[in-house]
């Protein structure tokens, strides 16, 4: 995070796109855009743009890594060379491996691994436009195209972040507000059970801010649910005005 | 808690969805009980029949099951028998004494099944190997075809309600078609555009699985012929 | 498992048809969109059938090689990535990724598109180095055309960033000078399966395959690029052939791109 903005970020209630502090940004999903996965989905949370791929159950290689009695569950999350202001050079580095790390868990605890013994569940992602918010756009894919691969899941996952931007807390920071936010809150749940599977934080919040960022969180929920359900069943589906369509 | 369904019959879910709320109500298929309520764990399509809430899902991969029919690729030929890739993850074994009812020798392995070769067999055992069969009719060696591969479940769809779809489209097209419950299928003709059509068919069962009429459209499509 | 019968597909394809209906020189559907990837500095995504791809440009500013002071650079990189196909794995290139991402650099570097000292800013000392970075969204076959159709768009999407005073490029901005393109280059792959060969093969007919031959060239007919792989050898008539049919698809595929 980058000092101070010169700009506020806030300006009679409204953020500089225009956003009240509860308001998620315009999101589009689409399901199948890799046809030769066996699920695969394509998501956007504003400009941030994902695509997820799932390939498995399959057999693990190398055979080490097999768990006899579960799925290993494997995330790759990889930011393409134009996908930020900057270029960045192909390949994995520290972050994107962490990501990958954080996002296996968040997901395997909504995966039935045990119904996949002694195999593995790819999971491939890749940002195809980072506007911050890319690793929670990316587990909303990366569910999304779970489901669609049939696999047996608890719940589907969901997720976005919350932070603090000129001192008021908010819902999914846009890269503005990014660079020049006091604190990072990603979160992944379980809409139905409102069990949360991922939880990150950088920065500097109270108790209270903390709080008020959670309830943030959890009130965003249903709409992701809504959002994922819809287009897993209709093919693809946005949420913008406000509305699931 | 009050008894409460949450979804009509036909009705597609999601997973985690509440299906039905109360302990009068019985799972079935991918639906789950989890404490009071019904839920579902993956993307199907829910029926509902007295008080059996079933989920079928409408996609994922092939779980092989005892009795089951399927095609598989001989991938090595090993003391005990044959090794043969059936779809990931699932690797399945056909011994010496099931592949025939006449004795084969270790020897003579190669004049029943070669590296490969495609087969169509039984699946008689399994657990923590799977077992196949090419003993009895109308298993066997299949030779040349085009093979494409479908959604298993799908399969249902394509056989039909006691084989009507998959009679159908032999009848009409005239090529032989054999069709294995995991996503399988082979297609031999001596009409090279039959052989065409077929597949085409099969790709629109695919596509359009959730409607009625297919059989009529299957038909349809088949007797043109139209290249 | 593969379950592409070889003999089945000779057989089809010695009578001129093909799995999908297609003829042996026929191309599959081209659908194309560009500039919707936000912070490249031009972008493409290309769909020849089932087989999609992205390619992005990124524009930094470097010094140029002492050789040739008033030049700037530029690079290709593509990468098989296992999103886009079973048949790719994870892990450092394998030697097809890296063969793609040279055919492909070839093709666009020796057409001529660009103009080298077009991206010169200040001789001697400062020019535009351009990266195309290409990645495969689903590959169904014949990646080599799919990437060398969205290089080719995203290049001609592209527009500079502008420059402060010590000429260093300000990432967020977007000015309206693009790049000179003088070409539109295109590559054709054939796949030769018993005695023909067919173009932009799809996945399955790429499994069966004995050899391959990729073809570039340039919008008066000209030949800019070759590439021959697969252990099968490949007669002169053959070749003559594949070159001429590679003549007259570019040519109709640069009008297709004109009409998009």
């Amino acid at each position: 995070m980058a000092g101070k903005s010169s700009e506020p970020m806030m300006v009679k209630g409204k953020r500089l796109d225009g956003r009240k502090t509860n308001e998620m940004r315009p999101m589009k999903i689409k399901m199948g855009v890799v046809p030769q996965a066996v699920g695969s989905a394509e998501f956007s949370m504003g400009k941030t743009t994902v695509v997820a791929a799932v390939y498995g159950p399959k057999e693990v290689h190398p055979r080490h890594m097999m768990i006899p009695d579960r799925a290993l569950i494997r995330v790759k999350y990889d930011m393409l060379p134009f996908s930020t202001t900057d270029r960045i050079r192909p390949g994995p580095n520290r972050r994107s491996r962490e990501i990958s790390k954080v996002m296996s868990s968040a997901l395997e605890a909504a995966v039935y691994t045990k119904k996949y013994p002694g195999t593995v569940i790819d999971i491939f992602v890749q940002i195809t436009n980072a506007n911050a918010g890319t690793r929670t756009a990316a587990i909303n894919a990366a569910s999304a195209a779970l489901a669609h691969a049939g696999i047996e899941m608890r719940d589907l996952v969901c997720s976005v972040a919350a932070g603090k931007a000129d001192g008021t807390v908010m819902l999914d920071l846009f890269q503005p507000e990014d660079n020049f936010g006091e604190a990072d809150l990603p979160v992944a749940m379980m809409p139905n059970s409102e069990g949360i599977t991922l939880i990150q934080m950088d920065g500097d919040l109270t108790k209270k801010e903390f709080d008020e960022s959670m309830k943030l969180v959890t009130e965003a929920m249903p709409i992701l649910y809504e959002l994922q359900k819809k287009g897993l069943i209709n093919g693809e589906a946005s949420f913008e005005g406000g509305k699931v369509k | 808690m009050t008894e409460k369904l949450q979804i009509k019959d036909k009705e597609l879910v999601v997973p985690g969805q509440i299906l039905a709320e109360g302990m009068s109500y019985i799972p079935s298929g991918k639906a789950i009980r989890n404490g009071e309520t019904i839920t579902s764990t993956v993307l199907g399509s829910a029926s509902v029949k007295g008080h059996v809430v079933k989920v079928q899902a409408l996609s994922g991969g092939y779980f092989p099951r005892k009795n089951d029919m399927i095609i598989g690729q001989v991938t090595e030929l090993a003391k005990f028998g044959w090794r043969v890739e059936i779809g990931q993850p699932n690797q399945a074994d056909l011994p010496l004494r099931d592949a025939s009812t006449s004795f084969i020798e270790q020897g003579s392995m190669r004049k029943y099944f070669s590296e490969g070769d495609y087969v169509f067999a039984g699946i008689t055992e399994v657990g923590k190997f799977i077992r196949l069969s090419t003993k009895t009719r109308p298993h066997r060696k299949l030779g040349t075809g085009n093979i494409i591969e479908v959604s298993p479940s799908n399969i249902p769809r394509i056989i039909g309600k006691q084989g009507s779809m998959i009679k159908t489209i032999k009848d009409t097209s005239g090529c032989n078609v054999v069709v294995g419950q995991n996503g399988y299928i082979w297609i031999q003709g001596d009409d090279l555009e039959k052989v065409l059509l077929v597949q085409k068919s099969i790709e629109m069962i695919e596509a359009n699985a959730q409607t009625d009429g297919l059989t009529e459209k299957v038909e349809k499509m088949l007797k043109g012929g139209k290249k | 498992m593969t379950l592409i019968n070889y003999e089945f597909q000779k057989e089809l394809i010695s009578k001129g048809k093909r799995e999908d209906g297609r003829g042996l020189n026929e191309f599959r559907e081209l659908v194309i969109e560009i500039g919707k990837i936000d912070n490249a500095n031009g972008s493409a995504r290309v769909k020849l059938g089932n087989t999609e791809v992205l390619a992005g440009v990124k524009f930094s500013v470097g010094t140029p090689y002492p050789d040739s002071p008033d030049e700037g650079m530029f690079m290709v990189n593509m990468e098989l990535n296992p999103l886009s196909s079973p048949d790719y794995e994870a892990g450092p290139p394998k030697p097809e990724a890296i063969e793609i991402s040279r055919v492909v650099d070839r093709a666009i570097r020796e057409s001529k598109t660009l103009d080298f000292k077009d991206l010169s800013i200040v001789k001697g000392e400062a020019a535009w180095m351009c990266s195309i970075d290409i990645y495969p969204i689903n590959a169904d076959g014949n990646l080599y055309d799919a990437a060398v159709i969205a290089a080719y768009l995203a290049l001609k999407d592209a527009k500079f960033p502008e420059l402060d005073e010590d000429n260093k490029p300000l990432h967020e901005t977007r000015t309206k000078k693009g790049l000179k393109l003088n070409n539109i280059p295109m590559m054709v792959s054939f796949a030769k399966i018993g005695d023909s060969l067919i173009v932009d093969p799809t996945r399955r007919e790429e499994k069966i395959m004995e050899d391959r031959i990729h073809i570039g060239t340039i919008d008066n007919g000209n030949i800019c690029a070759m590439q021959k792989g697969g252990l099968k050898p490949l007669t002169n008539d053959e070749l003559s052939e594949a070159v001429d049919t590679a003549i007259a698809k570019g040519k109709d595929l640069r009008k297709l791109l004109k009409k998009l």
